[in-house]
């Protein structure tokens, strides 16, 4: 008789959610409840932040009460922080769901003049918590009291037993340390904290801050060992949980309308795959952008959302350009259909570039994206990093069933077909546009390189952009497709 | 540990001498602590003489008053008068840095 294997029971921590929009994502579910999680970055990088919204969530949203042991700011200062979040710490003080001790602690006033403990510390951690039944605790930051006292043997000894009566109380709590040289934190906090620990990271690159996440231990739970990006703005943190790469999304058989039938009729006549990532490119002026429009205008037309990333022209820019080519898309921009989100690449990092579209994604719940160019993203930093980050964001839209159009200027002189960041291989359907001049009548063209999963035309058409809006002429019969020069960056021409 | 006042004599108006108000912090009889309250008992004897007034506050019993006073070192010891307010933490047992510490002007 075979013997049973003897079952292994997978004991999974107790999570507390912190709130944080995407770091609960990322943790599976929060901090380790009743446990110490270290967070620790150099300074500005939000820990306090981080900690600060880990404890109002916790008491605003999940019914946690929090206790915060301040060894930084004075409290007007704290105030005014959290305020700006639009937190009100005076009303969750009174309706005892927070409570902040401010600890000084003056190198210069004290004098030490023999043995003591930081019982005075335990003391008031206990009085706080027992005055509001406190679940959660922040201690920011700790590493303070090695710059105010000198025995850090016994302030080693100490915090461990400040850790220890913490697990003990069942209390989840955030610790801040501040980054070391050599070592995660200058005072080696992370020797105590075993649970869980969060390095948060401050780059500033040719003048563009990005910010990142790592989640370096996490004990009882398998955790990415990526960096993500976060952003912090006006509602605080917010992380982009977006970095692997599964491709695991599903792929839909809906189609959805390129927005001119005549297109439409060349792939299947239905159009685009829903889902699916199209990208349009062309030299200037050859009506990428209007192409675009006409897409969001059609989808709007439908009743669906369109979320409009503008990186080049101003929204009422946009509007007037297409007013003049008959697309008329105030309306839905007045039924909230339509949004616009427009602002230059180089403004912030690409980092916090794909954290706000993807934040935006998340508020507006398109089911449409148009991000119109994507050339000046290559400005920011190097292709490769411009490629990764559109695989990261059309793995995302893939996941949530948004289909995305993407437009691109390709310059004069460069082969068609040769996109600045290489990205075509991200896209599952490729229209090219050019102008030509046969028998010098200037005339706009157009056609589907490519388009993953249908059986699609790919003879050029002539593109007609008139009052009257997008149309699609004749098939050319003059027309030459653009040969590559095979090179680093470029494509090869399909079979 | 109940309240203890050690003699106390009013100063004269004319009088030079300082009078010192002190407040030492303990946290129940812990070995610290009572020797703390020792050795500052001796401290005071030695140089002030009777013109010192001091307060020994458990916070195990009252821990809300660790707060106004920034204690978090136990024993923590609070000269309030005369200004300015000073702080000292430890035992005590280091006589020269009580001195020091609390600025004690020898009484002559």
């Amino acid at each position: 008789m075979p013997r049973a294997r003897p079952k292994v029971v997978r004991l999974s921590l107790a999570k507390a959610p912190t709130g944080i929009q995407g770091l609960d994502e990322v943790t599976g579910g929060g901090l380790p409840k009743g446990r110490v999680t270290l967070v620790c970055g150099s300074a500005g990088c939000g820990k306090s932040l981080l900690a600060m919204e880990f404890l109002v969530h916790g008491a605003v949203q999940y019914g946690e009460p929090g206790v915060c042991m301040d060894f930084e700011e004075t409290e007007e200062k704290l105030r005014a922080n959290v305020a700006s979040l639009g937190f009100d710490l005076r009303a969750l003080a009174k309706h005892k769901k927070l409570l902040v001790d401010f600890v000084s602690i003056e190198r210069n006033e004290i004098a030490e003049t023999g043995e003591y403990n930081l019982d005075g510390l335990f003391i008031r951690l206990a009085h706080a918590v027992k005055a509001i039944k406190a679940k959660r605790v922040v201690l920011d930051s700790i590493e303070a009291l090695f710059a105010g006292l000198t025995d850090s043997t016994m302030l080693r000894a100490e915090l461990r037993r400040l850790f220890h009566w913490l697990e003990d109380h069942k209390l989840t709590a955030v610790v801040t340390g501040e980054a070391g040289e050599h070592t995660l934190t200058r005072h080696g906090l992370e020797e105590y904290i075993a649970d869980c620990v969060i390095a948060l990271d401050h780059r500033v690159t040719e003048q563009i801050s990005t910010r990142r996440l790592r989640v370096i231990k996490y004990r009882g739970t398998s955790h990415g060992t990526d960096e993500y990006p976060f952003l912090i703005d006006r509602e605080g943190i917010s992380v982009v949980p977006i970095t692997s790469l599964a491709l695991a999304h599903q792929a839909s058989t809906d189609r959805v309308s390129t927005g001119i039938p005549a297109l439409d009729e060349m792939m299947e006549g239905k159009g685009f795959f829903r889902g699916s990532s199209v990208l349009v490119s062309g030299t200037s002026g050859t009506g990428k952008s209007s192409l675009a429009a006409n897409f969001a205008r059609a989808a709007c037309a439908r009743g669906e959302v369109c979320l409009y990333f503008a990186f080049e022209e101003s929204p009422s820019q946009i509007l007037r350009n297409m007013r003049s080519v008959g697309l008329h898309l105030e309306p839905s921009v007045k039924k909230r259909l339509l949004h616009f989100h427009a602002m230059r690449p180089t403004s912030i990092g690409l980092e916090a570039h794909l954290a706000a579209v993807h934040k935006l994604i998340e508020k507006v719940r398109p089911s449409v994206v148009v991000i119109d160019p994507i050339t000046n993203l290559v400005s920011i930093s190097g292709t490769y990093d411009v490629k990764s980050m559109l695989m990261r964001l059309v793995d995302f839209l893939k996941v949530e069933q948004i289909t995305s159009m993407f437009t691109n200027l390709t310059f004069a002189g460069d082969p068609q077909e040769r996109t600045a960041a290489a990205v075509s291989s991200l896209m599952d359907t490729w229209i090219v546009l050019r102008d030509s001049k046969p028998n010098g009548r200037p005339r706009r063209e157009l056609y589907v390189l490519k388009s993953r999963g249908m059986a699609h035309s790919r003879e050029p058409r002539e593109l007609i952009v008139s009052e009257r809006g997008l149309e699609l002429g004749n098939v050319l019969r003059d027309h030459t497709l653009a040969t590559t020069v095979a090179g680093p960056g470029s494509v090869a021409p399909a079979e | 540990m109940k309240k203890s006042s050690a003699r106390k004599r009013r100063p004269a108006k004319s009088s030079r001498r300082a009078f010192y108000r002190l407040r030492l912090y303990i946290a129940g009889q812990t070995p610290n602590s009572i020797a703390a309250i020792a050795n500052l008992k001796k401290i005071c004897e030695d140089k002030l003489r009777g013109k010192y007034n001091i307060e020994v506050v458990d916070l195990l019993e009252k821990p809300q008053l660790a707060k106004g006073d920034q204690i978090i070192a136990i024993p923590t010891l609070v000269r309030r008068l005369p200004p300015p307010v000073k702080k000292i933490i430890g035992n005590l047992s280091k006589t020269e840095s009580v001195i020091v510490g609390l600025d004690l002007q020898p009484v002559r």
